[in-house]
């Protein structure tokens, strides 16, 4: 599936939960489910310093593919990087440089995306995107 | 609601007279528990606000119309309010500034200038807010002087043997806080104030967090410098004071350079105004000053000794409501504490915390609150810290309990 389309999918699985409870109660549950990241990676080099919650962010191209591992300290925050995190692992450069994120706002949720929020989400979201435009000038 | 409580305090007229506490948040009433933030305002205050812009505004100072007339009067007398508030000698102590920030600036800029050489030491403790440790840092860097803290202890408060072995004669000053904003600690003000005075240093009390809490008299107290904001007693963002001694204000140079702090400008020399003018370059925010006195005159006609005796004894119930969470862990456990609740929920973040909170209507903050070196000393990320204004229940303090209960079965 390409960028929209997993984020469609997500907009369609948060369509279900009614309430804001349920809705964050299966962000915690994505949070608590993130694949562990790679202890080496967790780095000051790769720390995103929020004032609310830090968020650690690695990216490695892979046969024209690129993988994310990230991390937080909070649980909510952790659960969102999640969602990000199906949305833009193994996607090409290209298209991680010219996407859009639209399902947090889709989902009731775009509130953890702003920048006074200082939760690191907006600035990871940034760094995927750089991610992707330097990937794609190397190659 | 039991809205009498033994203090014979009637809360519920409190509330009418301050709008916001009828919004709702996320569909519910709104819970506000950021007081030591920022707190709300009383409508009497917004309506001289308005009064004023609408009836009365022009700029002030040296105007021969009427308008300007009216406008310099309404200024001054804030002065004046707040002089016998804080039991100042004279109006030439009052300065008008920002806020506490901004106050303590000027200070680390103008003092610094007349008093600070290299090798001196400045004394701070370890629970300043960031505004009363930045402003010092620098000032020692441009006059080589050093920086020292007097440590905070496990429950948060001050040991007295630790500020006499830190003063001596090399401290030329002491600038502390009266109360934590992160841990509620009311420091003993007047011990540290007569020690600094013994060694011969001056001191600088932050009452950002006091003001609005605890009765005060700057004489009684003998502190060189004071410092608080407008916005935290109920008056409007953007005003705050400096109080300092008539003679050492007289001793230090200006800060800022400007209209209304001159006497005679020419391009080889200015001389300067006289105080409390010589601090107040620029044209004010005289809306906002005006309507600061209208919010201290509120506080008075309330009395500040009812409000200390009402949140002191919500801050008795909820540390006993918010001790009986299991794994709920409160930090500042001084004996003598401010109404601010700080702590944290098992290993759940505080910003997990204040998420969930936040859409049952609560309103916390969460984080550092501008005192890294706190959260260091904890070894903690931050906290979450609910902090409570006279207008605030028991009844609201029980939806915080039962908020933090339904964000530790979702988060723990």
């Amino acid at each position: 599936m390409n960028i929209n389309q997993i984020q469609d999918s997500i907009i369609e699985d948060f369509s279900m939960y009614e309430d804001w409870e349920d809705k964050y109660e299966y962000i915690i549950e994505l949070g608590k489910e993130l694949p562990e990241m790679n202890e080496q990676y967790k780095t000051e080099e790769n720390l995103i310093k929020g004032c609310q919650s830090r968020v650690w962010l690695h990216a490695e191209e892979e046969e024209g593919l690129v993988k994310f591992q990230a991390d937080s300290d909070a649980i909510i925050t952790k659960g969102i990087i999640g969602l990000l995190i199906k949305i833009f692992n193994n996607q090409s450069a290209k298209e991680i440089s010219n996407s859009d994120i639209y399902f947090l706002k889709e989902i009731g949720l775009q509130e953890h995306l702003s920048p006074t929020r200082a939760n690191g989400l907006v600035s990871m979201v940034k760094q995927i995107k750089n991610y992707g435009i330097a990937f794609n000038l190397k190659s | 609601m039991g809205t009498i409580v033994s203090t014979g305090w009637n809360v519920q007229a409190i509330r009418e007279d301050f709008p916001i506490l009828k919004t709702l948040v996320h569909n519910k009433p709104l819970i506000y528990f950021d007081n030591a933030a920022s707190t709300q305002k009383p409508k009497i205050v917004l309506d001289t606000e308005y009064h004023y812009y609408t009836t009365q505004y022009s700029n002030i100072h040296r105007g021969v119309h009427y308008l300007s007339q009216i406008g310099t009067d309404l200024y001054e007398k804030t002065r004046h309010t707040i002089k016998n508030f804080i039991g100042a000698a004279s109006e030439k102590e009052i300065i008008f500034t920002k806020g506490t920030t901004n106050s303590i600036n000027l200070l680390a800029y103008s003092w610094s200038s007349a008093f600070l050489k290299a090798g001196d030491e400045i004394l701070i403790t370890g629970m300043e807010h960031h505004s009363n440790i930045v402003p010092w840092q620098m000032a020692c860097q441009r006059h080589g002087a050093n920086l020292k803290v007097i440590p905070i202890q496990e429950d948060g408060s001050i040991n007295i043997e630790d500020v006499k072995k830190l003063i001596s004669g090399k401290t030329r000053l002491l600038a502390f806080t009266y109360v934590s904003n992160a841990l509620g600690t009311i420091n003993p003000v007047k011990d540290m104030i007569d020690l600094a005075h013994q060694a011969g240093a001056h001191v600088l009390l932050d009452a950002a967090q006091a003001i609005q809490h605890i009765p005060m008299n700057v004489q009684d107290l003998d502190c060189d410098f004071l410092a608080f904001s407008g916005h935290k007693i109920y008056g409007p963002t953007g005003t705050g004071i400096l109080y300092g001694k008539e003679k050492l204000l007289d001793a230090i140079p200006p800060f800022e350079g400007g209209g209304d702090m001159i006497k005679d400008v020419k391009f080889e020399h200015t001389s300067f105004n006289e105080l409390p003018f010589k601090f107040e370059a620029g044209t004010p925010n005289i809306a906002g000053i005006i309507a600061l006195g209208t919010a201290i005159e509120y506080v008075e006609n309330i009395g500040l000794d009812k409000i200390y005796a009402y949140e002191d004894e919500l801050l008795q119930y909820g540390t006993e409501q918010l001790s009986q969470i299991d794994s709920l862990k409160i930090y500042g456990q001084s004996k003598h504490k401010s109404s601010v609740l700080s702590f944290l929920l098992g290993k759940a973040h505080p910003y997990d915390v204040g998420v969930i909170l936040d859409h049952l209507g609560i309103a916390i903050r969460t984080g550092h609150h501008c005192t890294q070196p706190i959260m260091d000393h904890f070894c903690i990320p931050g906290t979450c810290r609910a902090s409570f204004a006279f207008y605030n229940t028991k009844e609201e303090i029980d939806a915080l309990v039962s908020g933090i209960r339904r964000a530790a079965k979702m988060l723990l």
